[in-house]
C-alpha cells in the first residue's frame, strides 16, 4: 500500500510538460514512432533455462529451476509453475529491498497469469508419480535496470529463459514401479519443457489528454501517463491474459484497437525469441557433440572440449565470474585448467592446480576460471593464436600420443599447450578420432594432480591418473 | 462438465446472459465515514471509507492531491474451506492495487491535497466476482462519505464456456478454468477503467465478452443510482426537507 517512498523519483513539471506536449504533436522524446518497440537484445547464459533480455535500457534476467515436488491436491497429475520477482534496489531507488512493493506483485501475478491460466507450458508432461511427485518449474526474475515497461521485458526474459530451460531426466524403477531416480545431466540428456505456444506482453501507455497511446513507455513516459494496460498475446491471434488495473479510462473501441496493435507486435516478439533460442540451442548441441566421444590420450580431448565450450561462452559474452583477460588468455587458462591429465605436460598440472577450485566435474560448469593468467607465468601473455596455429598447422596433426612426447621435451611446456588449443580447435574432428579409446573420465582434478607433476609426466593414459 | 444445459440453463438456473440478484446496503459501519454492502447472488462485501483525512505517513503526503489507499481482505470464513493467512497474501496484493488504482481514476483528488483516503473492503463470503463486488461496494462507500467524483465506477464480469459467453460468473463456473473477463466502467463518461482477463481467448471472442460484460456494468450502474437516489431521498426526509 505505501508505494511512494520518500527517495522515490519525482518528475520536474517542466519535464513534465515537455513530454505531454511533444506526444500531442506525435513525438516521443527518444524518437520512436508511437507504436514502436525499444531495441530488442536476448543473451542466455552457460546454464540451461537462463536468460537476459535488454529493452532499450529495462535489463531482466531469469532463471528457471525445477524440483520435485508433492503436487496439489486438486491437480495430481500436473505439475506447477511459479513465478517469483526479485525487484533489485540497483535497478531504481524506489525499490527496497526485502518484502515485493505492490507493483513486483502485479509484475509477478501478469506473466504468471499469461503463463498459467493460458496453458502455454504441458503441465501434465511434468508429472512423474501422478498423485506423489511432480516437478515444479520455478521461474525467477531478477530486474537490474529499470528503464520503463518492465513487464514486457520480465515477460521475454522468462519465455526465452523457458524456451531453454531442460529439466533432468528421470525413470521410475523398484519393485513396484514407485522409485524415481533422477539421472544427473552428464549421464542422460536432460529434456526440455513442452511449451505449446509463447504468450508474448505488450504494454501500451495511456497519456492523460486527448486519448493518446503510446506502446513500451519509457520510465519518464510512465512517471507522465495516465493509466497502462498490458496486454498477453500469441501468435495464433489468442488472448492469453489482459491487464489493465484502474488508472485513465479509455473508450472501448480505443481498447481493441491496442489490441489489434499488439497482435501484430506479438508475431514480432515471438519470432526474435525463436530465432533467439535457436541459435542458443545450435551453440549447445555443438557442445555436447565434442563431449561424446571417448578419448585415447585424455589431455588433446579434454582440451578439445574446453575448448569449444570456451569459444561458445565467450561468444555469449556474459556471466564470466570476474573474468578479465582477453580472449586468448582465457583460451589458455582454460585448456591448461581443465586438463585433468596432461601426462606430458607437467606444467598443465601446475596451472590446474591453481584453477582447481575452479573447475567441476566434465558435465557440469567447466568455466569457473578464477583470474587472469597467473602472475608467475612469464609466457602466459603475448602469443599470437595465429602464429601458433600456423606453426602447428605445418607440423601436422598426428597421433596425439606422439604429440604429448613432442611436448614433454620442449622447455616451453605451457606456451605448446597454448599450441595444442588452437590446433584441436582447427582440426577438432581429427583429433576425436585419434583420440578413440583413450581414458573415458578425464574429468575431475584432484589434489592428487596437483602434487605430483613429474610422475605424469611419465605415467601416459594409467588409469591412476584419471580423474578420481 | 456441462456449465450450460442444453435448454439453455447455467448451474444455478440462470440464464447465460442474466446477472445474478443484487442488492446493496449504505451505512452499514457507523463510525466511517462512509460505509455501504453490495450483494451479488452469494458474494457478500462490505466497504469502508474514512477519509479525508490527514495524512498518517507525513513522507507519503503529496502537495496537490489526495492520496488514496485501499485493503482488501477476505475473512477466513468467506469461502468453503477455512482459509488461513489471507491478509498480505499475493493476491490480496494485486486486488488491492486494482481496486485502489480504479477508484483513484474517477475521485477528484485534487480537490483534496495532502489529504488521506482509505477505503477498506472486506469479503464476507466469496462466490465468484468478489473484485467487481468490492468496486461496486467501494464506490456506494465514497458516495456515502461524500467524497467527490468525477463518476461511479461499476464492474462486472463475464466468461465464455461451452462456446457460450457467460455473464456473471460464480466460483463454480470461475474455477472451471475458463476465461474470465473482469471490466470496470465510469457510466456516464462511457469509459473503460478496469480490465482483466485470464486464460487464452481469440480476440472477436474477447470482443464479444468484453461487450457483455460491459452492459453487465451498465445494469449495475442503473441498480447503483437508484440505491443513491433512495439514499438521498431517505436523508432529505430525516433532515425534514
Amino acid at each position: 500500500m505505501e508505494q511512494r517512498l520518500a527517495n522515490a523519483w519525482r518528475m520536474t513539471v517542466n519535464e513534465k510538460k515537455f513530454i505531454e506536449t511533444a506526444l500531442l504533436s506525435g513525438l516521443r522524446i527518444d524518437g520512436r514512432n508511437l507504436y514502436d518497440y525499444r531495441k530488442l537484445t536476448i543473451n542466455f547464459g552457460r546454464e540451461d533455462g537462463s536468460s537476459e533480455v535488454l529493452l532499450g535500457q529495462t535489463r531482466v534476467m531469469g532463471f528457471v529451476t525445477s524440483q520435485l515436488v508433492q503436487p496439489y491436491r486438486d491437480r495430481p497429475n500436473e505439475g506447477t509453475l511459479s513465478v517469483f520477482t526479485e525487484f533489485s534496489p540497483m535497478a531504481d531507488p524506489s525499490f527496497e529491498p526485502g518484502r515485493p512493493s505492490e507493483s513486483a506483485v502485479e509484475l509477478g501475478r501478469v506473466i504468471d497469469r499469461g503463463l498459467r491460466e493460458s496453458r502455454a507450458v504441458d503441465m501434465e508432461s511434468l508429472c512423474v508419480l501422478a498423485g506423489r511427485l511432480v516437478w515444479a518449474v520455478r521461474i525467477d526474475l531478477h530486474i537490474l535496470d529499470n528503464g520503463g515497461n518492465l513487464v514486457d521485458t520480465a515477460n521475454i526474459a522468462a519465455l526465452a529463459a523457458l524456451s531453454t530451460f531442460r529439466r533432468p531426466d528421470c525413470s521410475l524403477g523398484g519393485e513396484d514401479g514407485q522409485e524415481v531416480t533422477v539421472h544427473p545431466p552428464d549421464a542422460r540428456e536432460p529434456l526440455p519443457l513442452t511449451i505449446h505456444h509463447l504468450p508474448v506482453a505488450v504494454t501500451f501507455a495511456f497519456l492523460s489528454s486527448e486519448s493518446i497511446v503510446v506502446l513500451d513507455p519509457t520510465h519518464q513516459e510512465e512517471a507522465v501517463m495516465g493509466g497502462r494496460m498490458t496486454a498477453t498475446l500469441n501468435t495464433n491471434g489468442d488472448i492469453c491474459a489482459i491487464q489493465k488495473a484502474g488508472g485513465e479510462g479509455v473508450p472501448q473501441s480505443v481498447v481493441m484497437q491496442c489490441l489489434r496493435i499488439a497482435a501484430t507486435k506479438a508475431t514480432d516478439i515471438t519470432s526474435k525469441i525463436k530465432e533467439a533460442v535457436e541459435a542458443y540451442n545450435t551453440e549447445r548441441s555443438l557442445r555436447k557433440i565434442k563431449r561424446h566421444p571417448v578419448p585415447n590420450v585424455s589431455a588433446d580431448v579434454g582440451r578439445v572440449k574446453e575448448n569449444k565450450n570456451l569459444s561458445f561462452n565467450l561468444k555469449d559474452g556474459d556471466e564470466f565470474s570476474g573474468n578479465q583477460m582477453p580472449k586468448i588468455s582465457q583460451l589458455k587458462l582454460e585448456i591448461r585448467g581443465n586438463d585433468p591429465q596432461s601426462d606430458s605436460v607437467g606444467g598443465n598440472t601446475g596451472i590446474g592446480s591453481n584453477m582447481k577450485g575452479g573447475i567441476t566435474s566434465k558435465g557440469g560448469n567447466t568455466g569457473n576460471f578464477l583470474g587472469g593468467p597467473s602472475s608467475w607465468d612469464p609466457y602466459s601473455k603475448g602469443i599470437d593464436p595465429n602464429l601458433l596455429r600456423s606453426s602447428l598447422a605445418s607440423r601436422g596433426v598426428s597421433v596425439p600420443s606422439k604429440k604429448l612426447e613432442d611436448l614433454k621435451r620442449e622447455k616451453h611446456i605451457i606456451s605448446e599447450a597454448k599450441t595444442e588449443v588452437p590446433s584441436s580447435d582447427n582440426k577438432p574432428t581429427s583429433l576425436i578420432i585419434n583420440s578413440e579409446g583413450g581414458l573415458p573420465t578425464n574429468r575431475k582434478k584432484t589434489l592428487k594432480d596437483a602434487v605430483k607433476p613429474k610422475h605424469k609426466r611419465k605415467k601416459r593414459g594409467s588409469a591412476s591418473t584419471n580423474g578420481s | 462438465m456441462e456449465y450450460v444445459s442444453p435448454e439453455g440453463l447455467r448451474i444455478d438456473g440462470r440464464r447465460p446472459l442474466e446477472m445474478r440478484k443484487l442488492h446493496a446496503e449504505m451505512g452499514v459501519v457507523a463510525k466511517a465515514d462512509g460505509s455501504a454492502s453490495f450483494v451479488m447472488g452469494n458474494t457478500k462485501v462490505i466497504a469502508a471509507v474514512y477519509g479525508p483525512r490527514e495524512v498518517q505517513n507525513r513522507s507519503q503526503q503529496m502537495s496537490d492531491q489526495a492520496l488514496v489507499r485501499c485493503e482488501y481482505s477476505m475473512a477466513n470464513f468467506s469461502t468453503g474451506d477455512r482459509m488461513r493467512k489471507q491478509k498480505g497474501d499475493r493476491r490480496s496484493t494485486e486486488i488491492s492495487l486494482v481496486i485502489r488504482q480504479t477508484l483513484e481514476a474517477c475521485i477528484l483528488t485534487h480537490l483534496m491535497p495532502r489529504s488521506q483516503i482509505d477505503i477498506y473492503v472486506q469479503v464476507l463470503q466469496a462466490d465468484g466476482g468478489t473484485r467487481s463486488a468490492c468496486i461496486n461496494a467501494a464506490t456506494l462507500a465514497l458516495a456515502d462519505a461524500a467524497i467527490p467524483m468525477r463518476d461511479i465506477v461499476t464492474s462486472c464480469s463475464a466468461g465464455y464456456l461451452n462456446s457460450t459467453p457467460l455473464l456473471d460468473l460464480n466460483y463454480v463456473e470461475d474455477s472451471a478454468g475458463g476465461p474470465d473477463v473482469t471490466v470496470g466502467i465510469l457510466p456516464k463518461m462511457d469509459k473503460v477503467t478496469l480490465l482483466q482477463m485470464d486464460s487464452k481467448l481469440p480476440i472477436d471472442i474477447f470482443e464479444n465478452v468484453m461487450q457483455l460484460a460491459i452492459e453487465g456494468c451498465k445494469a449495475v450502474a442503473t441498480y447503483i443510482q437508484e440505491i443513491l437516489l433512495e439514499n438521498t431521498k431517505q436523508l432529505e426526509y430525516h433532515r425534514g426537507v
